[in-house]
């Protein structure tokens, strides 16, 4: 089948799409986005968050043809060309990256959070994230950067 | 396989009644993993994403709310939680946020999994679900009706979940969960109560103890016999009602806990809830009384 939907602002068009594939395959092996991972295929390490009409869901659990005619946002799409998104600037900064594969899903979480509650609790940081394994960094430099986002975001508003 | 993409309630019964194997998917948070895994594959894919009265919740004339199968469990907390404070709870502790975007309490019926956290609460409130077919209309059916076996329920192969209803909460709600952490975890067991001030009667709900989600009808009749609603809760009342939920559940040993463990911890949370209830209702009683 043929899914066309908006990712990033720009319309895109699958064709072939197997009726069970799921969004994050669609995005990644076809439309050429590989920034949204893909580790668990099970929605467990949201690694695949993408934003799907302004709301953050594991891209492995949305049926391909679920995304016709909507609006999806991925970490592409966060930056506005060479300038980085605050969430992404703190997580450079803080060290939050290592080996970056669970990076993309958590920025997107994160992302989301800010935009929601401007100054997140650590117990609210804690609960966004708990959709979002990382192997690496044992967690403190993502609470930090997210920390730190909120506050820089917070600046611009 | 096909994608079948209905854009209303009646087009989607139609479907469902021509191609009776088309799987639903709503949120898609259980069925994506069977597909991802290949667990099964139907004959089609029937995406209810696009009928949008399902997301949809009303109050109706009766007093009762009317949930659309639809609407995902982050719309039940931030815009129902104060109606249905007990299923909000049972829903707050379901996956992660993105699993809270998307996944539903229609789709946790359809599921019907014993550990599926939203039927505790349904059951101790009197939930009673909204299912329909092209060919015989509208069934309402009680949620102690609804689960019949593991993953079994009283759906037929033409019907779809359109609703459930539910009186908003006339008492203090509970719903307690034991997992092995604190987030992202599927029930080792769960226990849910509703407080029926008006009727003085509690309702109450067992999840993952037993092949189908239960309520404890004995410990139920018990409470409505031996409670005194004015005033405080007696210590043996409430150790009875502890060990009438325990026998009420029939639970397995597996991966996440033992039968034994399970029996005793649905008593726990049973004494708990109850506890926490009896106190929050306590508390509001003699606040009314005051004013
Ligand atoms: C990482 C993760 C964590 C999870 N954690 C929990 C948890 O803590 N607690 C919990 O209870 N569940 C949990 N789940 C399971 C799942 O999220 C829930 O069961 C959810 O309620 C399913 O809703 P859905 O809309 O996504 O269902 P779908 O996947 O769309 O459908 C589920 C089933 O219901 C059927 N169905 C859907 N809609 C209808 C309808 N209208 N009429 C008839 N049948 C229908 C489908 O055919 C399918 O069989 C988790 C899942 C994942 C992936
Ligand atoms: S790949 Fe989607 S949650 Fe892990
Ligand atoms: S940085 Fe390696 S998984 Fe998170």
């Amino acid at each position: 089948m043929r899914v066309t939907f908006t990712v990033n602002g720009r319309q895109e068009t699958a064709d072939d799409v197997w009726e069970g594939e799921s969004l994050l395959y669609v995005l990644r092996e076809r439309v050429g986005l590989p920034g949204s991972k893909n580790a668990c295929e099970q929605g467990e390490c949201g690694s695949c968050t993408v934003y799907l009409d302004g709301l953050p869901v594991c891209a492995c659990l949305v049926a391909a043809g679920q995304a016709e005619g909507r609006e999806v946002r991925t970490v592409e799409g966060l930056a506005e060309g060479d300038r980085l998104d605050p969430v992404q600037e703190a997580f450079v900064e803080c060290g939050a990256v290592q080996c970056g594969f669970c990076t993309p899903g958590l920025v997107v979480q994160a992302h989301d959070l800010i935009e929601r509650i401007a100054r997140p609790s650590d117990a609210e940081i804690r609960e966004a994230l708990a959709g979002n394994l990382c192997r690496c960094t044992g967690y403190e430099k993502i609470i930090d950067a997210v920390r730190l986002a909120a506050a820089r975001r917070e600046e611009t508003r | 396989m096909e994608f079948l993409r209905p854009a209303t309630w009646a087009e989607a019964l139609e479907a469902k009644a021509a191609l009776p194997e088309a799987a639903p998917i709503q949120g898609g948070t259980d069925m994506m993993v069977e597909l991802n895994f290949d667990v099964h594959r139907p004959a089609a894919l029937l995406d209810l994403n696009r009928v949008a009265e399902l997301t949809r919740w009303t109050a109706e004339d009766d007093g009762r709310l009317r949930v659309g199968a639809g609407v995902p469990y982050a719309r039940l907390i931030t815009e129902l939680g104060d109606r249905l404070p007990g299923l909000a709870q049972a829903a707050r502790t379901v996956g992660s946020p993105q699993i809270r975007n998307r996944g539903t309490v229609g789709g946790n019926l359809g599921a019907a999994s014993p550990a599926g956290d939203s039927h505790p609460p349904l059951l101790a409130g009197d939930a009673v679900i909204e299912v329909e077919s092209a060919a015989r209309g509208v069934r309402m059916i009680p949620a102690a009706e609804f689960y019949l076996g593991v993953k079994r329920s009283a759906l037929r192969p033409d019907e779809l979940i359109r609703a459930f209803w539910m009186s908003p909460a006339s008492g203090p709600q509970y719903f307690s969960k034991v997992g092995t952490r604190n987030a992202m975890v599927i029930a080792v067991c769960s226990f849910a109560i509703a407080l029926h001030p008006d009727d003085r009667r509690v309702g109450t709900g067992i999840g993952s103890a037993a092949p189908t989600p239960r309520r404890a009808v004995a410990a139920e009749e018990f409470l409505a016999a031996e409670l005194d609603w004015d005033a405080r809760l007696d210590p043996g009342v409430l150790g009875r009602f502890g060990e009438l939920v325990s026998e009420a559940a029939s639970p397995i040993d597996d991966v996440r806990g033992t039968a034994g463990y399970r029996r005793h911890a649905v008593g726990v949370m049973a004494r708990r809830t109850l506890t926490w209830a009896w106190n929050e209702f306590r508390s509001g009683q003699h606040g009314r009384r005051a004013g």
